[in-house]
């Protein structure tokens, strides 16, 4: 149910100087991003879809923080707050990932990852379960 | 008791079986840091002590502050309705490493390890919820002219050890949700076979459960800060050094974590590189009590039962953490893990922290909580007893441990090495020691109750002529705390200033 | 009621108002929460080339479709925040439970997705890629109900133009649920 959209944008002011129709135009931006997140990936192109997928999230991301939460109009701390979760969260995949995302190493061998990674190997011509 | 006198049986207990054992150790071990030090240090040092010492009235939230409290109460009958499910409580360690724990042909407890898991998680979102309570109470609730700089170190220390558990408990809740459904929809998470990793469950457990132990730490450190402070009659040495090697201390304890992983098979550059780490984080700790070293010289010493207790937390935690340098170099730690030896650094740092800083705080702000006194005389019983007594029970250990024995072990009569008769009587005293350590806290208890209803009373709000805020109020305050709400002044240390007739100046006193 | 406001409640020494310090701080730790989760998923997710395959067999429309659900409740939400700021509180309960409703949209769609995943043999237990699609996805969806309890129960109170300021602390807690799924969709069906 959309409100007031065209109507003068004074009287509808917020308290950041923004109305409905501003909000329903970051909707918009938003919407056309999504678009183009999801046809990004048919292209074929495996840059092109890291791109469009994750890249346009972080944006809209931002765009929501910013625009919807009003992070900006927040005490500077907030937002530093945010990042430092983040941070930990980086913090964790950095330490962990070293340990569990590879299959060998310079002594070592995951053999029960190795395993199911040869069953699933010719997945590329599976194309139905 | 049963590795001391091994086939023999305990005392109103009974033989205790293998899996009795596990389960014991299990539960001792997650009780204690879940259910009895951060609770105690936490939230309910917390509670009292933050809206007090601010000059609050109350938490900002008081009901989601009485849902929190709750919640846990909850996660406490989940955890007691674990001992009574078939096959008993979880016995897979407080560290509840897969597939030992997302097993049950392998643990055994069926039910007590679902059962103990849910309780955990149950308890951190009640930790949570009173974290967020205390971290927004101390930033927006503070009473009029208190400055960051004049908020009392215990304060600052209970909101900073919120803001880590905070951080840190994110990643070991969603492992939680994992191992659970490993544990009851049979989900492969950390089940090699299928794609996952027990490595993985190691470093959410311990990304978690480092930040945690500094989590109990800074309370304790607090309380200890505020009593040497009012005892020897001196300012702080450096307040704003505390407050930045805390900082320090909690940033770095993010990144020390997988010290308690070093020959599970992580990648030998991390051990490396959290060898460094660890070392570090020695430093500001050290730093911290150097400080406190440095306010007690000079000072006029009153020797009050909660000042022993906190010069006692001060000996005991040193020895805690220096033994703590030793495991923390990786190479080092090849031989130590797993011995006695940890268990002997890690109940030098806990029991000062969750015990003897406790009894600090515990005497110290009795009369507040009261109105009346405890008994000196059976404090100082209480005192050395505890002291005597604890430190026959632990240092021992770290001679057994350093020999091999090593922990979770049920019975060394598998161990010829370790069988030996010159260990056996250490762990004979050992254990005596333990039983001489209860007794005594007998003392405590009857002291404490008898005392809330017959002690001496305290007629004046402020016995201990101390400067903050909660000795404004009356002995015990009143709903509301303050009839009229204090203004702050100066900072929370102005003992013995210069000039000043009077050895100390209240936070609250305009002149 | 018999408990009344305390005075620590309104005190603001920040010059931030209290609950909405709290909400800020109950996002930092859901980062934390869901961050973890996630990280797990994409450790493994890079380490297992065939998850690519499993990725391929979630319903990209369905998940595509609740992103635009979500976008749109988000919207509804910081509408219904600009009219209680307003104190026009019949828009504002109206655009509340406008982003109610898309919460359950959200549900229902994501009801039939993985209730015609489940029936093609795609369950929780079917592969780890499967465990950690249902984890993260149900732990998202459990947030989003809660978020829907707690905005009908504001809504209850706007209606009497009471405690109107909820309103946006309740929006900013879903825009971040907004959020999480903004980037749960590219992991979970995206990347493949």
């Amino acid at each position: 149910m959309a409100e007031h959209v065209g109507h003068a944008h004074d009287e509808h002011k917020d308290s950041d100087g923004h109305g409905p129709a501003f909000y329903i135009k970051i909707w918009a931006i938003l919407l056309v991003l999504f678009i183009i997140s999801v046809l990004g990936p048919e292209f074929g192109h495996r840059t092109v879809t890291l791109i469009t997928a994750f890249g346009i999230a972080v944006v809209k991301a931002y765009m929501v923080a910013v625009y919807f939460m009003h992070i900006k109009h927040e005490k500077k701390y907030i937002p530093y707050i945010m990042f430092a979760m983040l941070g930990a969260v980086f913090l964790f995949y950095i330490a962990v990932a070293t340990d569990v995302e590879k299959t060998s190493g310079n002594n070592w061998e995951n053999s029960s990852a190795k395993y199911l990674i040869e069953e699933n190997k010719d997945f590329e011509h599976h194309m139905e379960h | 008791m049963q590795l001391a006198f091994p086939g023999v049986e305990v005392p109103l207990f009974g033989l205790v079986t293998s899996a009795q054992y596990n389960s014991l150790i299990t539960n001792h071990g997650t009780i204690m840091i879940f259910w009895f030090a951060m609770p105690i240090l936490v939230a309910a040092f917390g509670n009292y002590l933050i809206p007090l010492m601010i000059g609050a009235d109350d938490m900002v939230f008081p009901k989601i502050n009485r849902l929190s409290y709750q919640i846990f109460f909850l996660s406490v009958l989940v955890l007691i309705a674990s001992f009574f499910v078939q096959n008993g409580g979880f016995g897979g360690a407080w560290t509840a490493y897969p597939p030992l724990s997302a097993k049950a042909e392998y643990n055994l407890t069926p039910w007590g390890s679902i059962l103990w898991l849910v309780a955990v998680v149950l308890e951190f979102v009640a930790f949570l919820l009173g974290g967020i309570n205390f971290i927004t109470t101390l930033m927006n609730s503070r009473a009029k002219g208190m400055k960051m700089m004049d908020i009392p170190i215990v304060c600052w220390m209970i909101v900073l050890a919120s803001l880590l558990f905070m951080a840190s408990a994110g990643p070991l809740i969603a492992g939680a949700a994992m191992l659970l459904f490993d544990q009851t929809i049979g989900t492969g998470f950390f089940d090699p076979a299928r794609g996952g990793d027990p490595i993985l469950w190691q470093h959410l457990f311990w990304f978690f459960g480092h930040p945690e132990v500094y989590v109990v730490f800074l309370p304790a450190m607090g309380i200890v800060a505020e009593v040497i402070t009012v005892f020897s009659r001196k300012k702080l040495f450096a307040y704003k050094v505390v407050l930045f090697t805390t900082f320090a201390t909690g940033i770095l304890s993010f990144f020390v974590w997988a010290h308690h992983q070093f020959i599970a098979g992580i990648d030998p550059r991390l051990a490396n590189i959290f060898t460094v780490t660890t070392l570090l984080i020695s430093i500001p700790i050290a730093e911290m009590l150097f400080v406190y070293i440095a306010t007690l010289y000079g000072g006029a010493i009153e020797l009050s039962t909660a000042m022993l207790f906190a010069l006692g937390f001060l000996a005991t935690f040193l020895i805690g953490g220096v033994t703590g340098v030793f495991l923390g170099a990786s190479g080092a730690d090849i031989y130590f893990h797993d011995t006695y030896f940890v268990l002997a650094h890690f109940h030098y740092t806990f029991v000062p922290i969750a015990v003897i800083a406790v009894f600090s705080g515990l005497y110290y702000w009795f009369p507040k909580m009261f109105g009346r006194f405890m008994n000196e005389f059976w404090g100082k019983v209480h005192f050395w007893g505890t002291m005597v007594g604890f430190n026959g029970i632990f240092m021992p250990l770290f001679f057994t441990g350093a020999a091999g024995d090593h922990r979770r072990i049920f019975d060394y009569s598998n161990f010829p090495e370790l069988a030996v008769s010159s260990l056996q009587t250490l762990r004979i005293i050992a254990t005596v020691c333990v039983v001489i350590t209860i007794l005594f806290q007998f003392v405590f208890f009857w002291n404490f109750i008898y005392s809330m209803f017959r002690g001496r009373k305290c007629t004046e709000n402020n016995p201990w002529k101390a400067n903050t805020l909660e000795w404004v109020a009356a002995s015990p305050p009143p709903h509301g705390n303050f009839p009229v709400m204090p203004e702050v002044y100066r900072g929370a240390y102005e003992y013995s200033v210069p000039g000043r007739e009077l050895d100390y100046w209240p936070q609250n006193e305009k002149v | 009621m018999g408990t009344t406001t305390p005075i620590a409640t309104t005190r603001s020494v920040t010059g931030m108002p209290t609950g909405r310090l709290a909400v800020w701080w109950v996002i930092g730790s859901e980062i934390v929460i869901f961050g973890g989760l996630l990280m797990c998923y994409l450790m493994l997710r890079l380490k297992f080339p065939h998850w690519a395959l499993m990725s391929s067999h979630t319903n990209t429309f369905a998940g595509g479709l609740n992103t635009f659900v979500l976008l749109t409740s988000s919207l509804f939400i910081v509408l219904a925040h600009h009219y209680a700021e307003k104190k026009e509180e019949l828009k504002a309960f109206g655009l509340i439970w406008a982003t109610i409703f898309g919460g359950l949209t959200f549900l229902v769609i994501k009801g039939i997705e993985w209730t015609t995943e489940i029936t093609n043999g795609f369950t929780i237990t079917s592969s780890l890629f499967w465990s950690f699609y249902y984890t993260a996805a149900g732990l998202h969806a459990l947030h989003v109900i809660a978020g829907m309890i707690l905005m009908g129960w504001i809504s209850i109170d706007v209606l009497q133009k009471k405690n109107m300021h909820r309103v946006e602390l309740i929006g900013i807690y879903w825009h971040f649920v907004d959020i999480v799924w903004i980037f749960l969709f590219p992991l979970l069906y995206i990347a493949k």
